[in-house]
């Protein structure tokens, strides 16, 4: 079943985010929301994700589950790689998946370090497979590339499609390029002013 | 070069404390009288005439164990019910008049009211628990407030289990905040269960002894309890704190 907004407003102390935001996000598709920032594409996806209520208008078909790469990494920084994608993941998930996972992203040495010492890229990285391993049928990805060179980006890039297919997946970014490395489908919010 | 410091600030420290007992010396050299000042020597003497006796033993398990029960139900009630206040804002909000009230009224108060109601040998047991349940509440419950909230998002949307938010999200925000008001708690519980016992006199506890030396006027004595006391006390203090900067240190992975 397709997501669908359906006059959807937000606005903070009055000042408007979102203002009737209508549009459909294909089931099983992977969308790709751009727009200028400050245009609430960040706000959209935590109204997806149910972080935040829209003062206005509706959305149909959310599934109950969703898995997400947040704008910032938000790892427990004391724990492994491995830890932060395990703990997020069901008991019963292969520990030897989550390695497998983690090498192919490039992290094969650093995943038994502690997150606090990865750079900013390997953060993103370990963020990334934490959200693609987890079986939510919903993937809500906020600039999931950022930080990322360009030979990194299509490595991970080329690593997320298979675990992406067949799952809605509504990508945030600013990068006109990724649509087309995803395969999805382009959704442009201009500004609430425009 | 951390050992280095280390031990430079001890000795800065030790040298500070033989200043002390110097003016101590030199001021009951001064007063001249062992019945109202007893001199650090005096203090130490009588000390090692008590340590080899079963009596300074037995009265120091009693009171230890007395207080360190008080404490550790402190610990636990304490943890309980910032877990509860932290998770429903109607039972922080019932609590807080009660647990200012404890805060505020003293202990001898606490201690006569509490003689009525429980046997003068579990007294200190009761008032150390008392002293210690608010400050070590406190310490939890800011401990949960601050844990990370942009992590407890991630867990929300992730559906971590309790045990895993727990151990990962906020343990790390608890036990700093913890280990700090659980080691002021035990100072409190010491003081405040060694006043209770020399108002309550139960027989073979470190306060009954406190208690004689002041009826008896043997200064020495008293001095020598009292240094058992910040001893001891001391002594605890330090083990919690590394009992607990140990299990950060191993939660952390260091």
């Amino acid at each position: 079943m397709a997501i669908q907004l359906c006059e959807v407003s937000k606005s903070f102390d009055g000042k408007p985010v979102l203002v009737n935001l209508s549009h459909s996000f294909p089931d099983g598709g992977i969308s790709c929301v751009l727009g200028p920032s400050g245009c609430g594409k960040t706000t959209l996806l935590r109204i997806l994700m149910g972080l935040l209520e829209p003062d206005s208008g509706r959305i149909l078909g959310l599934p109950g589950r969703c898995s997400a790469v947040f704008q910032e990494d938000r790892l427990i920084e004391h724990a492994s790689a491995l830890a932060n994608v395990r703990i997020a993941l069901k008991r019963d998930f292969p520990a030897g998946r989550i390695a497998e996972a983690l090498s192919a992203v490039g992290l094969a040495d650093a995943m038994a370090q502690p997150v606090r010492e990865l750079s900013g890229g390997m953060k993103r990285r370990v963020a990334i497979v934490r959200a693609l391993l987890s079986d939510a049928p919903l993937l809500l990805m906020d600039e999931p590339f950022r930080g990322l060179d360009r030979a990194t980006r299509e490595r991970v890039i080329r690593f997320s499609r298979p675990l992406m297919a067949g799952r809605t997946a509504i990508v945030v970014t600013h990068d006109p390029e990724e649509p087309a490395m995803l395969g999805g489908s382009v959704y442009e919010i201009n500004a609430p002013s425009a | 070069m951390k050992r280095s410091t280390t031990s430079a600030d001890r000795s800065h420290r030790l040298w500070a404390v033989a200043f002390w007992i110097a003016v101590w010396q030199l001021l009951a050299m001064a007063v001249g009288q062992r019945v109202l000042l007893a001199s650090p020597l005096e203090t130490a003497k009588r000390l090692v005439e008590l340590i080899p006796t079963l009596e300074y033993w037995r009265s120091i398990l009693f009171t230890l164990g007395h207080i360190l029960a008080g404490f550790l139900a402190a610990c636990l009630a304490g943890t309980l019910l910032a877990a509860l206040s932290a998770r429903f804002g109607r039972i922080a909000e019932l609590l807080a008049p009660l647990l200012a009230t404890i805060r505020s009224i003293p202990v001898a108060s606490f201690v006569i009211v509490a003689l009525i109601w429980v046997p003068s040998r579990r007294l200190s047991v009761l008032i150390s628990f008392l002293i210690a349940m608010p400050i070590v509440y406190a310490g939890v419950l800011d401990g949960i407030r601050s844990a990370d909230p942009q992590l407890i998002e991630m867990a929300r949307i992730f559906r971590m289990t309790p045990f895993n938010r727990l151990a990962y999200l906020y343990l790390p925000s608890i036990l700093p905040r913890f280990a700090t008001s659980a080691g002021v708690a035990i100072g409190l519980a010491w003081k405040s269960g060694v006043a209770a016992e020399v108002i309550g006199i139960p027989g073979g506890s470190i306060g009954e002894k406190l208690y004689r030396a002041k009826i008896y006027l043997a200064t020495p004595d008293l001095f020598a309890w009292t240094l058992t006391i910040v001893a001891l006390s001391v002594l605890c203090e330090r083990a919690i704190r590394a009992l607990l900067a140990l299990a950060q240190r191993r939660m952390e992975g260091r």
